[in-house]
């Protein structure tokens, strides 16, 4: 249960589940989100545009809650809406099919007004009870929907004087950005009678799908809003090849790739007709301590080995410099609420040689990685060893295979290399992997004062009050958690130069998925 | 005195006697039918032997103990393995290779596609490089150690010793990034046009040529010199006949089992061995089909893929034999 597709396939599952909600739409009326380049010219209709993608697969379905990996994330996109988009700077929840929402003062119930004037593709009228059908499927305890973990704490959803009513298990300010995830498209009557037709009320009509090879759309002429959909056809090629992806984009067969590899952007840039398109993100690559397993059941052996890595090294040499150094701490300024002023550790091979010393503990320690953990994970561990070297402490590098990591050393062995991908809220990011109660507490990190405080800041609706819980947390997971995070890693996609409107979505990758309805193409 | 089974024993030699290589092929049949039960185990047991299985794999991390559980017996995973297995070969051996867990598909029908796919990049590399490696062969022994013989070889290894991705790669750079004149990716759909298709192909299939074209020729070359120096050829060579008509006429009849042989061997590569081809140039074949299927455990995908492969192998090696005992009537009986 506690596997892990490997990052090869893409954007997997688990990056996707809890993550897409700080996204939204950039192209508002008035032009007030839109980044530098998109603000010099308005959007140019027309045109058949081209994504070569990485993360699809033969095995995919059309279903949304079965959707995992890039390809699906952007397929879902296309043809269907969720009730509520994130802004892609801020993160901030913004109106998507529901139009307006209000919470109870203890923020455990949650009232939706739906718009009413949305036609599904089929043209039939999106309701009240479709939108409450999709959530009941969802979040029923049979589904396999790959939301229904974020659902969990939902424990009545009804249609009540024309309005969708959400109950909630406890408080939770954070209620309207899980609505956000990819796999909450409204469907009609929320897909139970049809789940794999895609017709949705997105901007473009899906025409053709074949599972892991291509899908064309056509745009909805019925769309309810004239903010996006700027193109006339999208066509999704599935790429897996990273090659395959820069030679379709460099001879301009395709507009879009993702997943540069860090490497090859330097020589890729001095292609005439490409744009590097290098987005900041919310996940990390890390080195993972269990806190209860000896020797790491000893904070200060934690602590030596914390100062022990050369962050600035890892940035530079294993992500290329395409990221931002980490501070031991999951959440990153892309977070709402994020901490400020907390100081960056640093490299320093004298305290960590105090710490260890103090520890009291003697010899080497092992340290699991492999390739599938994240893109140069292998080498991001020698980094590791020699550093901490410099500082008397022995690390052991064991290289694992690829195949069966997931279930095999991550979360399972004491002492490993992981990855994690975005989470749409600070909440959402602590409780599944912080929270003592949680599966995947993949640094075995238990306390009740810490689960209390995550418990408080969940049901404050006052903004100044729980950044400060938050403040408190990032301060005690960098100082006594198990996680050693030396970068948090950026998006790198690229695009030709005809390519425009493109909005750098701290939400998740590809433009939060929304690539498709925000770009256009310049003739 | 004669029993039942000494009668049918002897029933099945005088068959044998009398047809040969009617005898001959069935029997090869009724082993290939033995290979593929074999292989259909191996499969079974080789996923089984795999860490995490169908229900861990595809749920990821929305995978809750309930829900693995709930996957588990909806597709019949708490069973034991010799349940399953016998339940699957029930349904394989009346043609029903039953529905994809991970997309619900069908799966005969997914593979009818893939496998059209597949089958039509192995028919264009093959009618390609068959003729030329078969023709280059014949022309390298013609002129045997002068400078078109040195020219055949060292072109020709030279393109099987580059590894096939690199190949293609070379490919795209020069053709398509460079000069921009050809069709990449070469994804197929259904809605293509057969002209479409070929042109889409058309870097593939080289590719695939340059990979297959060396092994063929050197095998030709090599079979062809080893009959010119029988004393027939030497006969052939005495009453006048020219160069290249000897070897046509005369070597390259006694040559062709060696030669049948590797071309089957490469003509089952061009349709269960290029993946990575498919991959390089985004082509919907059959190895990729099979690769996703494996990387999240869909057994019933792996499971015929598995086996097409394994019958085409046998398929096509056994139809090297059969051509083989007919180009060779001594192969017939064997003592």
């Amino acid at each position: 249960m506690t596997n892990r597709p490997p990052l090869q396939n893409g954007l997997s599952r688990r990056n996707f589940l809890a993550s897409t909600a700080a996204a939204g739409f950039a192209v508002t009326a008035s032009g007030l989100f839109m980044p530098e380049d998109a603000l010099a010219d308005t959007p140019k209709t027309g045109g058949n545009l081209k994504l070569g993608l990485k993360g699809g697969a033969a095995t995919d379905a059309l279903d949304p809650a079965l959707a995992s990996g890039s390809v699906m994330f952007v397929v879902n996109h296309c043809w269907g809406d969720t009730l509520v988009e994130s802004d892609p700077l801020t993160g901030d929840p913004l109106p998507g099919l529901a139009e307006s929402w209000t919470a109870s003062d203890d923020a455990s119930v949650w009232t939706f007004k739906i718009r009413k004037d949305v036609v599904f593709h089929d043209g039939s009228k999106m309701t009240v009870a479709d939108a409450v059908a999709t959530l009941k499927r969802h979040s029923d305890e049979a589904s396999k929907s790959g939301a229904l973990g974020l659902l969990k704490s939902i424990t009545g959803i009804e249609e009540k004087a024309g309005d969708l009513v959400i109950t909630l298990d406890q408080g939770n300010a954070d209620l309207p950005l899980l609505l956000t995830d990819y796999h909450l498209v409204v469907q009609p009557n929320g897909g139970i009678d049809a789940p794999n037709t895609a017709i949705g009320t997105g901007p473009y009509k899906l025409d053709n799908f074949e599972a892991g090879v291509r899908s064309t759309f056509t745009k909805n002429e019925n769309d309810w809003r004239d903010d996006r959909g700027h193109v006339d056809s999208v066509e999704i090629i599935v790429m897996n090849d990273n090659t395959a992806r820069i030679a379709a984009l460099s001879s301009g067969q395709v507009h879009y790739i993702n997943f540069v590899e860090p490497k090859t952007v330097k020589l890729l840039e001095r292609a005439p007709t490409v744009q590097i398109l290098q987005t900041s993100g919310k996940g990390f690559y890390s080195f993972l301590m269990h806190c209860d397993t000896a020797p790491f059941d000893n904070n200060d052996l934690r602590l030596a080995l914390k100062y022990a890595i050369d962050r600035q090294a890892i940035l530079d040499r294993v992500v290329g410099g395409y990221g931002t150094l980490g501070n031991d701490y999951p959440v990153n300024s892309n977070y709402a609420l994020a901490p400020e002023g907390i100081e960056q550790r640093a490299y320093d091979p004298d305290k960590a040689a105090f710490h260890f010393k103090k520890s009291g503990h003697d010899g080497s320690v092992l340290l699991r990685t492999s390739d599938a953990a994240f893109p140069g994970a292998v080498d991001a561990a020698v980094l590791f060893q020699e550093s901490a070297k410099k500082a008397g402490i022995e690390i052991d590098v064991k290289r694992e295979p690829a195949d069966g990591y997931w279930s095999n050393v991550w979360n399972v062995k004491p002492f490993c290399a992981s990855y994690w991908g975005g989470r749409p809220t600070q909440d959402l990011r602590y409780a599944t992997s912080y929270l003592s109660s949680a599966d995947w507490n993949d640094t075995r990190f238990k306390r009740d004062d810490f689960d209390k405080m995550l418990l408080t800041a969940r049901a404050e609706l006052d903004d100044a009050k729980r950044k400060a819980i938050y403040q408190d947390m990032a301060v005690i997971v960098r100082d006594e958690g198990g996680l050693i995070l030396p970068v948090f890693n950026d998006y790198l996609n690229a695009g030709s130069k005809s390519l425009k409107g493109y909005v750098h979505d701290i939400g998740n990758d590809i433009s939060n998925g929304y690539i498709a309805s925000r770009v256009w193409l310049d003739a | 005195m004669t029993t039942p089974e000494t009668t049918s024993f002897a029933g099945i030699r005088r068959f044998s006697a009398r047809f040969p290589l009617a005898s001959r092929i069935l029997e090869r049949l009724l082993l290939s039918l033995l290979l593929l039960f074999a292989v259909s185990v191996m499969i079974f047991g080789g996923i089984e032997a795999l860490p995490g299985d169908f229900a861990s794999t595809y749920l990821g991390q929305s995978a809750t103990p309930e829900a693995v559980a709930r996957i588990r017996s909806e597709l019949g995973l708490d069973q034991s393995i010799v349940t399953r297995y016998v339940d699957w070969l029930g349904g394989a051996m009346t043609g029903d290779f039953g529905n994809s867990w991970a997309s619900g598909q069908s799966v005969g029908e997914q593979i009818g596609k893939r496998l059209g796919n597949s089958l039509f990049l192995a028919f264009f590399a093959a009618i390609v490089a068959v003729p030329l490696a078969v023709g280059l062969g014949l022309l390298a022994v013609r002129f045997r150690n002068k400078l078109p013989d040195k020219l055949i070889n060292i072109l020709s290894l030279a393109a099987v010793s580059l590894p096939e991705f690199f190949v293609g790669y070379l490919l795209i750079l020069i053709f398509v990034v460079t000069y921009g004149a050809a069709v990449f990716p070469s994804t197929v759909y259904d809605s293509m046009s057969l002209l479409d298709r070929l042109n889409a192909i058309v870097l593939p299939v080289a590719t695939l040529v340059l990979v297959v074209l060396a092994h063929m020729m050197r095998m030709t070359r090599a079979a062809i010199i080893q009959v010119m120096s029988s004393a027939y050829m030497e006969t052939a060579e005495l009453k006048g006949l020219g160069a290249l008509r000897a070897i046509i006429k005369h070597a390259a009849p006694n040559a062709l089992a060696p030669i049948i042989n590797v071309v089957a061997l490469n003509l089952a590569y061009l349709i269960v061995g290029v993946v990575v081809v498919e991959v390089v140039f985004v082509y919907p074949g059959m190895g990729q089909y099979m690769v996703d299927a494996v990387t999240v455990r869909d057994l019933p995908v792996v499971q015929a893929c598995g086996l097409i492969f394994a019958a085409i192998y046998i398929g096509l090696n056994m139809t090297a034999d059969i051509l083989a005992i007919l180009a060779n009537p001594r192969l017939r009986h064997p003592r």
